[in-house]
């Protein structure tokens, strides 16, 4: 399948692309990794009149930190911060999220915020940062502003993001110390889109569940904060009773889809399943060197 | 006169010898069909419907004429007017099955492209040439087609239903034929039976799915009158005859070569419209047209396979042994059935395995439906009644409370009594007799390189204890190889003394030009280095029958060693003259001819092919005629039959409803093998396929007819990871039927796993009396057992 | 209408000039109009791996990038692996453990193997299974990839520790 015809715009600076988006918003798609937008291109599902590559821009793409966040440009690869000091130290849920994303030819090329703009119900981005309380920066020529994760995805397919919005970069609080996280997800084969998957991080304090960070993917129209399991746990000395509630308690709060790879009841009890091994994976972390 | 050349010391057969085919394929050197460029070449895309079932009423087609770079359109109506259907049935059934085999078979033929109704999702309407691929899809857009949907048949079971609508309305009913065939005692048999069991099996739809999508280049020469056709298929001879017949020319005109092909597993085995079609276009265009298949295409269009359902009843006594057999079973054939009933006719034949069952009958309907055409995968038929059958033993074992091995070896067929008569006649015509094998050798070797039944038995009493679940999976199967009709060969002794064989194969992987490289070295005791090989060509070779259904090793050896004999009668004779001795002191040795026990008398191919030359000055012997040459055909006298035992050991997540394939055995016998690595390259390569058949592999339609598995992103093949510690063992019981011992062995692996996952997950799940008698097995129905139990 | 834009490129260190299309797919233009056909297309959607090749350093599938975006890149296809007549010692492996039928595959395997090898030290049998899973074969069940690209992954490992 060959893709419909597109002007192809290759701005070297961010002013450059804002414009050129803003000149030819809805008709204009901005180019990322490319992972996700080309495969649909190739199948004439998607056919921008104009094609507008983000790729030769350099300020987009860095991975640093201040205080209390790294901060990363939307246009990191996502084979970089898997490799990266910095998110290996202070936000290993991110690190161990993006292990489950695809093949390593894939994380060549594809992006931190080509993930998070396209947000695919089944990506692992998206609910890492909704975990995370994240925050997206979007540029436009009209100015910028911050949008919280919790505000950011709308619906398949779908962000808070304006036509001429452009995501930039992605703020995430650095995880604390006495924290843990892990990333559980069942797929079908290696690097399949997950038929469920669960992001978790847990601070530990003397034993007690401190701080519990739960949010899930593949399981609904977006991903989806897990706060009744949350709930359930936090404050709480864990207990095999109390995780398996936590448990329930994400598969009642997930809204999954069937489909041919799973039904929506098998997915819900998947949902519950990898809640339980995440919180539990994520207290090993914590309680153990990392 | 050369012996079959088997087992001789320093002999090439049996030996794993390096495949001369990797040098190109490795360094990017290769040649498939889309590499072909050639000046002027034009592209086609075919518009493709997305109706499943539906009136064409008209295809305006001046938008797209219009489009800059658009060379030619056609639709329906123009391919109707100028080309005829191709034939329904390619794959003649012979006047013996036919009067053995209870049949009534209506087969509609395929239009190369309709022009009253489109019948599946995917057949094209329409299509385009134009400067690039680009170009001729932006042209597909504006195609102005105008449908009248009608009633979806969406599966089998709607198609049957009185009053359904029909796929072919000219042949007055859904069901391409009518199978019937029985031994013994047949249905009336169950009567007496003590025990019975009844089941419906059913075993999805999925294929062949190769890397490399199809493709047809062709160039017409006018100044010669003659067509060349590349095309990515497994049969140039069939391509050859059916373009011939379409467009009204002598088939020595035409030249169809499939240069290298990327995998073809049956679904590039049969003449597909696009092969006559390309070849069309280049005639009446006067330049080289290219197609090239995208995945998309491939998906919709390129046959499906399996897509069955089984009702088989078994009666059986207290001991397990097996009495009678009864199924009826459902085929769905999509809209075309273009290798008839070949699937079908396997199924039937291979349905009592490697068991002596006394009583047996069996009826099929295949079926015609709104979904892309069925056509033969690997295994053909084979893998879906290997499902029922071995489902079956593993019931008949759970309601006498016997272990699943044991109720096999108490049924299975003794080596004593090879060769044994199965009472069933072939699809070749002739009597099935399996002949050479050990079957509970095989058996019990599977268990044995698993640890052994009892260890296994305890391994998975113990694992309960702690709340695991563990099991193993028993298949076993045979499998008739080397099918007729025919194959050829062409052997000579080029003017440079080297050997040149040609012959009616068509590879798609399986490394056939090493294969008869070594055969010929062998027969001609050569280097190998001096046998030149060439295969897949039809302007290399007159008659051949090409790749499909495990058939190569047997029946081109076969033609290669008949095409040997001939050209060594000459040899010998001619040998003899030179060297003024008798042809009985003369034998095969060192590249050429030799007087036995006279090392110094001696002449070498090259000295012989000098000799025969024609005209002054040779030295051939009165009434030797000039050349060494022979172009010769193997027509087996029937089937040989590789068999196998499937064992593998599965752990279940009873949370997650995960399987795990522990280890995977398949004993594998195929009679002599004549390169052991390639050998077991093919094997593995095709049990990972069933792996993927049973597991992960599926095409899903929706109840309105749809595909909704339309992408690589929802068919699943299976990766490296999804691969389990696989171990095959090799038998080697030569087949008394050919000179080489030699059996067939292509698709024996992708066989049994389908049903060895299933049984073993059973297995494991006995606990909960778990039954699973479909395929795929999936994981959220293991699950269900855990959780509907407390 | 036509969208055309001039494209300068390294592959196999030649450097190539070029008009293409904008929407013309980079595995495209590397087959057609540089008729390096050794790169394979298996499907347009980036799932199969038979496309991809080394670009910038890195293994990436030719199919999701667009001609254009190569521009001034640096690419590396298995018709640059062999070096004056000599085979890259992965071709060689590959030969040596049967990993190839149909070849349809191969260029794909090579390219994402030669990556994975590089881009980390102490690959188990496992991180390389995992890591071929990015590429699919459909003829030889992965044996002889697996038993190949391991085979490399030593070779190499113990170059660097015979490199200090």
């Amino acid at each position: 399948m060959k893709p419909a015809t597109f002007q192809y715009l290759a701005p070297d600076n961010l002013q450059g692309a804002m414009e050129y988006l803003s000149e030819n918003a809805p008709d204009a798609n901005l180019l990322a990794g490319g992972q996700s937008l080309v495969p649909m291109m190739n199948f004439r599902l998607a056919r921008p009149k104009v094609l507008i590559d983000l790729n030769l821009i350099p300020e987009l793409a860095f991975i640093r930190e201040d205080k209390n966040h790294l901060v990363i440009g939307a246009m990191t690869r996502e084979r970089d911060i898997e490799n990266d000091k910095l998110v290996h130290e202070h936000s290993p849920l991110l690190h161990r999220a993006t292990l489950n994303i695809g093949h390593l030819p894939i994380r060549s090329r594809g992006t931190i915020g080509g993930s998070i703009a396209n947000a695919d119900p089944a990506a692992e981005y998206p609910a890492v940062i909704l975990a995370l309380d994240a925050s997206l920066k979007a540029l436009s020529v009209r100015g910028a502003r911050e949008i919280p994760a919790e505000e950011f995805f709308e619906g398949a397919l779908s962000t808070a993001l304006d036509a001429d919005e452009i995501l930039t970069e992605i703020r995430i609080p650095k995880a604390p110390e006495d924290s843990g996280a892990a990333f559980e997800e069942i797929a079908r084969r290696k690097g399949d889109f997950a038929l469920a998957g669960v992001a978790a991080q847990v601070t530990l304090k003397k034993g007690i569940v401190k701080g519990v960070r739960v949010a899930a993917c593949g399981v609904g129209a977006g991903p989806i904060r897990l706060r009744n399991a949350e709930e359930i746990v936090r404050g709480q000395s864990i207990t095999d009773e109390l995780i398996a509630a936590a448990g329930h308690a994400a598969s009642a709060e997930v809204e999954p889809e069937g489909d041919v790879h799973a039904t929506a009841d098998y997915r819900r009890k998947l949902a519950g399943i990898m809640t339980r091994r995440a919180i539990l994976k994520a207290i090993e972390c914590a309680k153990g060197p990392e | 006169m050369a012996d079959g050349g088997s087992r001789q010391s320093g002999g090439y057969i049996g030996q794993s010898v390096p495949r001369r085919e990797d040098n190109n394929l490795l360094l990017g050197n290769a040649t498939f069909v889309a590499d072909i460029q050639l000046p002027r070449m034009a592209h086609v895309a075919f518009a493709r419907s997305s109706l499943p079932h539906a009136k064409i009423k008209s295809v305006d087609t001046d938008s797209a004429n219009g489009l800059n770079g658009v060379l030619f359109v056609a639709t329906g109506k123009e391919v109707s007017a100028e080309l005829p259907p191709i034939n329904g049935m390619q794959v003649v059934t012979p006047e013996g099955w036919r009067s053995r085999v209870d049949t009534d078979i209506l087969i509609p033929d395929q239009p190369l492209i309709p022009d009253d109704k489109v019948r599946y999702v995917g057949e094209a309407y329409g299509l385009v040439v134009a400067d690039s691929r680009y170009i001729a899809e932006d042209a597909l857009e504006l195609l102005e087609a105008d449908f009248e949907p009608l009633q979806p048949l969406p599966d089998a079971e709607t198609a049957l239903i009185d009053g359904a609508a029909l796929v072919h309305d000219h042949l007055g009913r859904n069901v391409a034929a009518f199978l019937h065939t029985k031994k013994g005692g047949g249905a009336d048999a169950m009567d007496d039976a003590p025990h019975r069991l009844r089941r419906r099996f059913v075993h999805h739809r999925y294929a062949a799915m190769p890397m490399e999508c199809r493709g047809v280049v062709a160039d017409y020469d006018a100044r010669t009158d003659t067509l060349t056709i590349w095309s990515s298929t497994q049969i140039v001879h069939w391509v050859r005859r059916e373009v011939s017949t379409a467009l009204g020319m002598p088939e020595e005109r035409v030249r169809c070569i499939a240069p290298d092909v990327g995998g073809g597993f049956g679904g590039k085995g049969h003449v597909y419209p696009e092969d006559i079609l390309i070849a069309w276009l280049s005639k009446k265009l006067g330049r080289p047209i290219k197609w090239i298949e995208d995945r998309h295409e491939h998906i919709l269009n390129a046959a499906h396979s399996r897509d069955n359902v089984y009702d088989v009843e078994i009666g059986f006594d207290s001991d397990g042994r097996i009495l009678t057999v009864t199924s009826s079973f459902l085929v769905d054939s999509g809209a075309y059935t273009p290798v008839g009933a070949g699937i079908a006719g396997n199924s039937i034949a291979h349905m009592l395995g490697p068991y002596d069952i006394p009583n047996y009958e069996t009826d099929c309907k295949i079926v015609l439906t709104n979904r892309t055409p069925n056509a033969p995968y690997r295994g053909a038929g084979r893998p879906e009644v290997g499902f029922a059958m071995e489902r079956a033993v593993d019931l008949v074992a759970n309601e006498l409370e016997l272990d699943p091995a044991e109720v096999r070896f108490r049924n299975m067929i003794q080596p004593e009594n090879m060769p044994y008569d199965v009472g069933l006649t072939y699809r070749d015509g002739v009597p099935m007799v399996y002949d050479s094998g050990d079957y509970p050798k095989a058996l019990q070797r599977a268990i044995d390189e698993l640890g052994g039944l009892d260890t296994i038995r305890q391994r998975q009493k113990d694992a309960l204890t702690e709340g695991h679940f563990l099991g193993l999976g028993l298949g076993c199967y045979v499998e008739g190889t080397g099918v007729g009709p025919f194959e050829g060969a062409t052997v000579k002794i080029d003017p440079t003394g080297k050997i040149i064989v040609a012959t009616g194969a068509c590879p798609q992987g399986q490394g056939h030009e090493t294969i008869f490289a070594q055969v010929a070295a062998d027969l001609w005791q050569v280097p190998i280095e001096d046998v030149f090989v060439t295969v897949a060509d039809t302007g290399h070779v007159s008659q051949g029958y090409g790749t499909i259904a495990s058939r190569s090793t047997v029946t081109a050896s076969g033609a290669i060693k008949i095409a040997t004999d001939e050209v060594h009668e000459k040899v010998f004779a001619i040998a003899a003259n030179m060297l003024e001795a008798g042809e009985p002191d003369l034998e095969v040795r060192e590249s050429g001819i030799g007087v036995k026990g006279v090392p110094d008398m001696h002449v070498t191919y090259l000295d012989i092919a000098r000799a025969a030359k024609p005209g002054w000055d040779n030295q051939r012997p009165a009434g030797v005629s000039p050349g060494l040459e022979s172009t010769s055909y193997y027509e087996p006298p029937t089937v040989t039959w590789a068999y196998a035992a499937n064992a593998a050991i599965v752990l279940i997540d009873p949370e997650t409803g995960q399987i795990e394939i522990e280890r995977y055995v398949e004993v594998h016998d195929a009679g002599v093998l004549v390169n052991p690595a390639l050998a077991d390259g093919q094997v593995k390569g095709g049990l990972v396929q069933g792996i993927g058949g049973g597991l992960l592999e599926e095409l899903a339609y929706d109840d309105q007819g749809q595909l909704i598995t339309g992408s690589l992103m929802d068919y699943l093949l299976p990766s490296a990871s999804d691969v389990p510690p696989i171990t095959v063992i090799h038998h080697e019981t030569p087949s008394p039927l050919n000179a080489f011992g030699v059996k067939g062995l292509g698709e024996g692996g992708a066989i049994a796993p389908p049903v060895v996952i299933a049984n073993a997950v059973c297995d494991a799940l006995r606990p909960f009396k778990a039954e699973l008698n479909s395929t795929p097995v999936r994981w959220g129905d293991v699950a269900a057992f855990f959780e509907n139990s407390v | 209408m036509n969208n055309h834009k001039s494209i300068n490129v390294t592959v196999n260190d030649e450097k190539y000039s070029g008009e293409a299309e904008d929407r013309t797919l980079l595995v495209d233009f590397l087959r057609d109009h540089l008729r390096l056909t050794g790169t394979h297309v298996g499907c347009e959607h980036g799932v199969c791996g038979a496309c991809t090749i080394i670009l910038n350093g890195t293994a990436a599938r030719s199919c999701l990038m667009f001609a254009v975006q190569a521009n001034d890149a640096t690419i590396q296809t298995i018709e640059g692996l062999a070096k004056g007549g000599t085979m890259h010692p992965l071709q060689k492996l590959f030969s040596k453990h049967h990993a190839l039928q149909c070849g349809f595959c191969t260029p794909g395997m090579l390219m994402t193997a030669i990556d994975l090898v590089h881009s980390r030290t102490n690959l188990s049998e496992e991180d390389i299974r995992e890591g071929m899973s990015a590429a699919l074969c459909r003829c030889t069940g992965y044996e002889g990839i697996i038993n190949a690209v391991s085979e490399y992954a030593e070779q190499i490992s113990s170059e660097g520790s015979i490199n200090g």
